[in-house]
Parts: C-alpha cells; structure tokens; sequence
C-alpha cells in the first residue's frame, strides 16, 4: 500500500518535471522572458492593473459561460460541446434585436436603453430555448448510452449551431454590416455603450470613466457593465441554487439522480431547467460580449468555449463557485498573456492550464461536486 | 393497500422477477426476505416505478402505480428507504429532510412531521446543520428513513436497514421501525437479516432467484424448517 502510493507520487513527479521541460522549452516562443516582463511592469506599473481591469471584465463572461458547463455536467455528466456556440448564438441574437428595433442607430438614450434590455431578454430566452432544445433532441435519447455517444452527438451539435450561425451572419436583414473585424464573416457589433455617453453627453461622452482625470487608465463603462451584469447573475444563480425548491432538486439529482426519482422529483424536467438555465446564462454573456468586444463571429463560440471550459474545469467541474472562480482566473492568465507574453500564443496557454489540472489536479481547485460515486 | 400481481421485471436480458405476488393491508408490517441477488431490491425499485415491469400490475389503494409517471408514485404515498441509504452527501441534513417532503402537496404538516423524525431519531436533530456525508452509517440509515417519513407515506418500502450496523443500532433501528409502524405507517421491510425481520413483521414473503417460494404469517416462517435452514443459519 505504502510502496504504491510512494509510486504514484514519483510518477506524478516525473510528469510534472517533464511539463515543467516543455513549459521551459517553448515558454520563450510563445513570449515567456521573464526578465523583460519584469522590466516592462517596473517601467509601467500602472499596465499591470490596465491588464488586471481586462481580464476581470472577460473573466466576468467567461464565467458566465462556464457555469452552463460546469452545471450541464454536474447534473448529466456530460460536457455539452455546443454550450459555446450557444454563446455565440447570443451574441448573433443580440445584434438581431439592437438591428430590427432600430437602436443601432438611435441617439435617443431611452430607446438604446429600452433596446439593450430588450436585447437582453430575447438573448437570455431565445438561448435558453435552444440550449433546451439540443439537449431535447440530441443528448436525451443518449441518456443511458455509453458515454462516447452523446459526447459526439454534442460535437455534432457544436458543428450544427456554428453553421446556423456562419448563415445568420449572411443574411443582410438580420445583422446588418458596419464592416468586418477580420474575414468577411466577422460582423462590426456596434459600440452601443459608446453610443450611449454619446447620446446622453455624460462624463464629456468618453466611456473611459477615467477620461477626465489625469490617471493613466482606461476603466470604461463596459468593463463596469459587464462585471456588474456576470456578478449580479452569479448572485442570483447562487440563491437560487441554494435556496428554491428548483434549486435544491437540481442539486439533490446531481448527487444521487436515483434518490431524486424516488421522491418525486421529475428528472426530465430538472434536466431540462438546468440546460435552460445554463442556455440563459450564455445568452445573456452573448450580449456582454459582443457590447465589450463589438464583434459577432460565427467561430467566436470555439475560443469561448475552451476558455470557459477550461474555467469550470480549473474550478472543480461540477462545482458553480469553482466556475466563477475559474472564470476569473483563467481570464486573468489570457489578459496577462496577450498583455505582457504574445496574444497569439494566449489559446495554448489556455490548453496547457487545461492538461496540468487534468494531470495533477482533476478534481479542481475547489474540488468534484458531480454525483457520489464512492 | 398495496398488491403486486404477477409482476416480472428486468434488467435488458436479465429476467429479475419471475411473476412476483405480494400483498400488504393496512397497518401491516410485511418482510420479504431472501438471500442476496434473490430480487428483493428490485421488488421494491418496481413499485417506486424505478424501472417499470413489463407485465402483472401494482396497486396501491385502487390507483395503477405501473402506469403512472415515475415521479408520481411518491405523491401516492410510496416512500422508500432504499439499499445503500442514497443520502444527498452535500446537502445538510435538514436539507435532506426538505427533499423527502417534495412530493408533498399540503406543506402545512411540515413542521409536524420535521419533530415527529426528530423524536424518532433524536440524533438527526443534533447533526441538522451538518452535511449528509459526513454522517457515520447508522445516522445515515436514519436520516434514509427520515427523508422517507417527511413525505409522510401511505406505505414505507425499507431495503436492508440493518446493513452494516452495529448491533446496537440495528436493534434501535427495528425498535423504530416498530414505533413507526405503531404510529399508523404500512410497512414493507425487504432484510437478509431474516430473524430480526420475522421477529417485528405480521406476515413474510420468501423470495429466491424472483420467484416467491413461500408466504406465511410470521410466526409460522420462523418456525419452518426450510427457512431456519436457509435464513436463519439454524441447522
Ligand atoms: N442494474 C442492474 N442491471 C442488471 N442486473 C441487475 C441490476 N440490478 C440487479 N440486477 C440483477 O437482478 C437480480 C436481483 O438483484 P437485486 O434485486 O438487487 O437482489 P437483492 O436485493 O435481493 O440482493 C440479481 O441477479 C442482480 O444481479
Ligand atoms: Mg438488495
């Protein structure tokens, strides 16, 4: 027994001297020189916190995301692949509504505002729906299915939504161009915060709230709006969790699904509540995200997602504070990663967190909440 | 109350019950006993409606529970204290208790039945804030069968309570049983530890690879001589 452990634990060592190899390897490409990092925050401190600012506000809708991962696992077990480009969705669907409504190009500030809340809430439902939806159609049948089946009918239905989306894109009436971002299918979404200081004059019409001071930094509306929006959602989605009769059956068949079933919890719906709700979630992050970042990509979905999964999964996948959490954290490491190492390198950085909490730490920093299994 | 008439189930292949008859009246406590892998956990999955039988039927009370949805079998009054005490081991125990009155539709008598399984189990009641798997194995086969009592059922299916306590707690464990029952709760208790079971229960059912070989008054199965032979280890 003794020697076993003794075992594992030098084969643990060994992997991690050789991750540790290959992060010193390739480190210096993808822009690790420690050094010049140094040099660059002790000539300009004030960077550091500009990064920080960045990363919170992505970290705040890379949460978001995340937590329609880690809640879809918690309860099914399974990693629902489409869950970012149901995000993606979000942000086409926003940009829909801003254009139809005709806010995109109003400067009457009531009607931006009325619009962004109406963008909001057809955002949240329409994703909510189709969140449902794909697992209507693609996972429930899979339920008790070897567990490959319905991890590839998820990929498939990732493939599915991000040609709805590349189509959305097309259609002229839907999501009218400002100009691309980049190939010709990535969409200008209108900067609407911007356009709203605009339109109402407030703090000189700069979103930069700092404009008018002399400190160096840009902490802009969207920034405040984006973390207040993902902490107000997260507050929310804890109560509920904690407190509602919804939230407490959520949790008590994500423990023991069988115990549930036995008293009277109707399973079908909990599962279905639960993809609603982590569908919502993107929603609602689909319009942060094109406010903050004013693009609309059919591919967005990809680099959301392995970010957001990566989040859930540093956080203990399964576990909802461990995907705020892991949100924060993993857009943190992107912020200083595009900031201060190479932007281009920032994905693999991502993918690497991915495989060393795999390797060393699957159960996450704040531990496995899914089913008992022992 | 409830009768199970020639029901057979299975697992894909597996034919797990054979044509299975039972019947327990009001108030009664019935045991149904047989050595492990006989079928008895899988008798009582079928009446909660965990897997459905494919033919016999299951009454309770007049109402069909093997065509209802599954989740409604609790709202008829079925509760279970199932094999392997199935607590929510990250929820409080108080958390727990609330889930075992889920299927309740009047939440007046709550508070009622949340001291009525305090009293029966004083234990729960000092660990209410502590979480369900953290418990010892004794205070989880209880707080298995407080869940069940909050829902406040019309018949309470209990699977191997006895398992893998001490000896102590098994006895205040069928002394609770017993207690429960008095309080005006049917009860079909499913035990390999067959003597205790035919000691407290009115009437027993044996059951051996999902068939019921034998059903008497309890009395008469503990003196039969195949049963000490078999279940009681009396030679
Ligand atoms: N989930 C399952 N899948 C396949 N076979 C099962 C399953 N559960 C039980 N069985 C089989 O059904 C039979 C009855 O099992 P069970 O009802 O658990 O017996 P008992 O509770 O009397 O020990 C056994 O042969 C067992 O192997
Ligand atoms: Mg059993």
């Amino acid at each position: 027994m003794e020697s076993i452990k003794k075992k594992i634990n030098l084969r643990r060592l060994g992997t991690l001297a050789i991750t540790l190899y290959i992060v010193f390897l390739i480190g210096p490409i993808a822009g690790l020189d420690v050094p010049a990092i140094a040099a660059a925050i002790k000539a300009n401190p004030l960077q550091l916190v500009q990064f920080l600012i960045i990363g919170i506000s992505n970290g705040a809708i890379i949460a978001i995301i995340a937590l329609g991962y880690t809640m879809v696992y918690g309860i099914i077990e399974l990693i629902n692949f489409a869950h970012g480009d149901v995000y993606m969705i979000g942000v086409f669907t926003s940009l829909t509504v801003l254009s139809v409504t005709g806010t995109l190009d109003s400067k009457d500030p009531v009607k931006i505002i009325l619009g962004l809340i109406l963008a909001l809430v057809i955002a949240v439902a329409f994703c909510a729906a189709l969140n449902a939806s794909i697992e209507r159609l693609a996972y429930r049948r899979l339920r008790n299915a070897p567990r490959l089946a319905p991890l590839i009918s998820a990929i498939g239905m990732s493939f599915i939504v991000e040609n709805v989306g590349l189509m959305w894109a097309a259609q002229a009436w839907l999501v009218p161009s400002f100009g691309t971002t980049g190939g010709a299918s990535q969409k200008v979404f209108p900067d609407m915060i911007g356009a709203l200081f605009k339109a109402t004059g407030f703090n000189g019409g700069d979103v930069n709230l700092f404009a008018s001071t002399d400190i160096a930094l840009r902490l802009t509306a969207k920034d405040v709006l984006v973390i207040v929006l993902a902490v107000a959602l997260m507050i929310g989605l804890y109560l509920f969790v904690q407190r509602t009769t919804l939230g407490k059956a959520m949790r008590a068949t994500a423990q023991n699904r069988d115990a549930a079933k036995m008293l009277g919890i109707n399973i079908d719906w909990v599962i279905t509540a639960t993809f609603l709700i982590g569908g919502g979630l993107a929603g609602a992050a689909g319009l942060m995200a094109g406010l903050y970042n004013n693009t609309a990509w059919w591919f967005m979905g990809f680099r959301a997602g392995l970010q957001s999964f990566t989040a859930a999964v540093l956080g203990g996948i399964g576990n909802i504070t461990g995907a705020m959490l892991g949100g924060f954290l993993i857009g943190l490491l992107a912020s200083f990663s595009d900031g201060y190492l190479n932007a281009r390198w920032t994905n693999a950085w991502v993918f690497a967190t991915l495989v060393l909490i795999l390797l060393f730490r699957p159960t996450g920093l704040l531990g496995e909440q899914t089913g008992q299994k022992a | 109350m409830l009768e199970l008439k020639d029901v057979h189930t299975y697992y894909g292949n597996i034919h797990a019950l054979k044509g299975i008859s039972i019947t327990v009246n009001d108030g009664e406590i019935v045991t149904l006993i047989g050595s492990n892998g006989a079928g008895k956990s899988t008798t009582l999955r079928t009446i909660q409606g965990l897997i459905r039988p494919r033919s016999g039927s299951i009454v309770l009370d007049g109402i069909a529970l093997d065509k209802v949805a599954p989740h409604k079998v609790a709202e008829l009054g079925v509760a279970q204290s199932p094999e392997g005490r199935m607590i929510f081991p990250r929820m409080t125990v108080l958390e727990n208790l609330e889930m075992g009155a889920y299927a309740r539709k009047e939440k007046s008598g709550f508070q009622q039945d949340l001291d009525r399984v305090f009293s029966l189990f004083p234990r729960l009641k000092e660990r209410i804030t502590q979480k369900g798997g953290t418990l010892s194995g004794g205070e989880q086969q209880m707080l298995a069968m407080g869940r069940a009592l909050m829902a406040h059922p019309k018949i309470l299916l209990l699977d191997e309570p006895s398992m893998g306590l001490a000896p102590i707690l098994v006895e205040l464990i069928f002394d609770t049983i017993v207690a429960i029952n008095k309080e005006g709760t049917t009860i079909l208790l499913v035990e390999q530890n067959a003597l205790m079971a035919l000691s407290i229960a009115n009437r027993g059912y044996v059951i051996q690879t999902g068939e019921i070989i034998m059903s008497d008054s309890a009395a008469s199965l503990k003196s039969n001589e195949m049963v000490q032979k078999a279940y009681l280890g009396i030679e």
